[in-house]
């Protein structure tokens, strides 16, 4: 006995180095096993906090190219306004808030990140503003990602530029559809995998999310083919989609909830795993 | 309480605040961020609590993370870092490290360099190889971490100039 408290206490600091390597190892793995959601995140009190006194300041720097960018999304439903044929006679569509699919939440992205394999970004609102995990997040130009964890006031998404993104997306012309994933190597650009290889697709078709998907709405845009390759091996396509968002600078988001999701889900899940979100 | 814990205790909510506000959003060519904070372990005294260095290395590895919404990779580089520090110590300044008065912030000499950049390679190995966790990539996952060692270098050195004590 005497022999083991002796050992103890002579190898105090590795063992406690153990320990804390050991927890940390921990927290690292889970954070790279998919499902497992992880077990530090920014959407906290603290960080939140931070990070929004951080965003207060440098939103005073980029206030031009927001208003900019608001009146670019006026001029672009204003034109889809004028657009529509015969509004005077129209019947009146009148839908009750309460049979509406989606609700939209409005937020702002206090803490963006797009430098590493996995990027999560913070928002200013959370739970207490009716954000709920899986929840699509998106701009005026098109996806951005989905509600990964929320806090009180908080909530983290993970990015278009994360590499567990997945989301069920369709080329807009002929509704062939694909999965939209990341590779990690480029800002500006996604992959659009499993196209399959009777699709005609031409580089500068736009590509939208699905129908399939449970988190956005049908037509959200996401970007363009850029370049198309192929799987040797599935002999499926693989494109390179240029995305109509800039991921490197946002600011105001909409958060989209489909209300039917649960029900979707649990009708899916009676019937077959999925793992597309 | 004495001034030795004051300092460490103002260096680490210091050097975290300047890592969490500033230096996470410089993004250098679109990807790069030094992360100097890993000072406040390189600066610790030489002959302190190894416990404590150990246990304040994990918690500001982990804060870090926290900010950063990596989990893990940086609580553990800052761990095995806390750890090996005694050994960097013996190869950078000879075997009876213990016995001189070693000040890391002080005038740049060859030791001191050596130290220094032995403790960012070793960090930034770590941490880079456990955040992206994909042998398919480690090309650019060891071009990643020396392009960052070399920006953690320029800014650590800099941060240790502006921060060094006036000559008593």
């Amino acid at each position: 006995m005497q022999q083991i408290f002796n050992f103890l206490y002579k190898n105090s600091i590795f063992l406690l180095f153990l320990l804390l390597l050991g927890i940390s190892l921990i927290f690292t793995i889970q954070s790279h096993s998919y499902h497992r959601s992880r077990a530090v995140s920014s959407a906290n009190a603290v960080s939140g906090y931070v990070y929004e006194q951080v965003n207060n300041i440098k939103a005073y720097f980029n206030l031009r190219e927001q208003n900019q960018a608001l009146a670019f999304e006026n001029a672009r439903l204003q034109s889809l306004l004028y657009n529509t044929q015969d509004t005077a006679n129209r019947p009146e569509i009148k839908i009750d808030p309460a049979f509406a699919d989606y609700k939209v939440i409005q937020g702002k992205v206090i803490k963006n990140a797009f430098s590493r394999q996995k990027n999560y970004l913070t928002l200013n609102i959370g739970y207490n503003d009716g954000v709920r995990k899986d929840m699509g997040v998106l701009s005026s130009r098109g996806v951005v990602g989905y509600i990964e964890q929320t806090s009180a006031n908080y909530a983290t998404v993970i990015s278009v530029l994360n590499k567990d993104f997945r989301l069920g997306a369709k080329i807009k012309k002929n509704n062939h559809f694909g999965t939209l994933t990341w590779n990690g190597k480029n800002t500006g650009y996604a992959q659009l995998t499993d196209v399959p290889r009777l699709a005609e697709v031409t580089v500068g078709d736009t590509i939208v999310t699905g129908a399939e998907s449970t988190i956005f709405p049908e037509n959200i845009p996401i970007g363009t083919i850029y370049k198309v390759n192929r799987n040797t091996v599935t002999n499926y396509f693989e494109l390179d989609i240029k995305l109509f968002n800039d991921m490197t600078s946002l600011d105001y988001i909409y958060i989209v909830e489909n209300k039917h999701r649960d029900e979707i889900i649990k009708l899916e899940e009676a019937t077959t795993p999925t793992t597309t979100k | 309480m004495n001034s030795t814990v004051l300092v460490n205790i103002f260096r680490f909510i210091g050097l975290l605040t300047l890592q969490v506000m500033v230096l996470n959003h410089i993004n250098l060519f679109g990807f790069l961020n030094p992360y100097p904070y890993i000072l406040f372990i390189l600066l610790f005294p030489v002959n302190g609590n190894r416990a404590a260095l150990l246990v304040s290395a994990f918690f500001l590895g982990l804060c870090v993370d926290m900010f950063l919404d990596t989990s893990g990779p940086h609580a553990a580089a800052c761990v095995v870092l806390a750890y090996v520090r005694r050994n960097y110590f013996k190869l950078a300044f000879g075997v009876s490290f213990e016995y001189q008065t070693i000040k890391i912030n002080d005038r740049l000499s060859p030791e001191r360099f050596s130290f220094i950049l032995m403790c960012i390679v070793t960090h930034h190995l770590i941490l880079y190889l456990l955040e992206v966790f994909n042998l398919g990539l480690i090309f650019s996952t060891l071009l990643n971490a020396l392009y960052t060692t070399i920006f953690t270098l320029i800014i650590s050195l800099i941060v240790i100039y502006l921060i060094k004590p006036a000559k008593e």
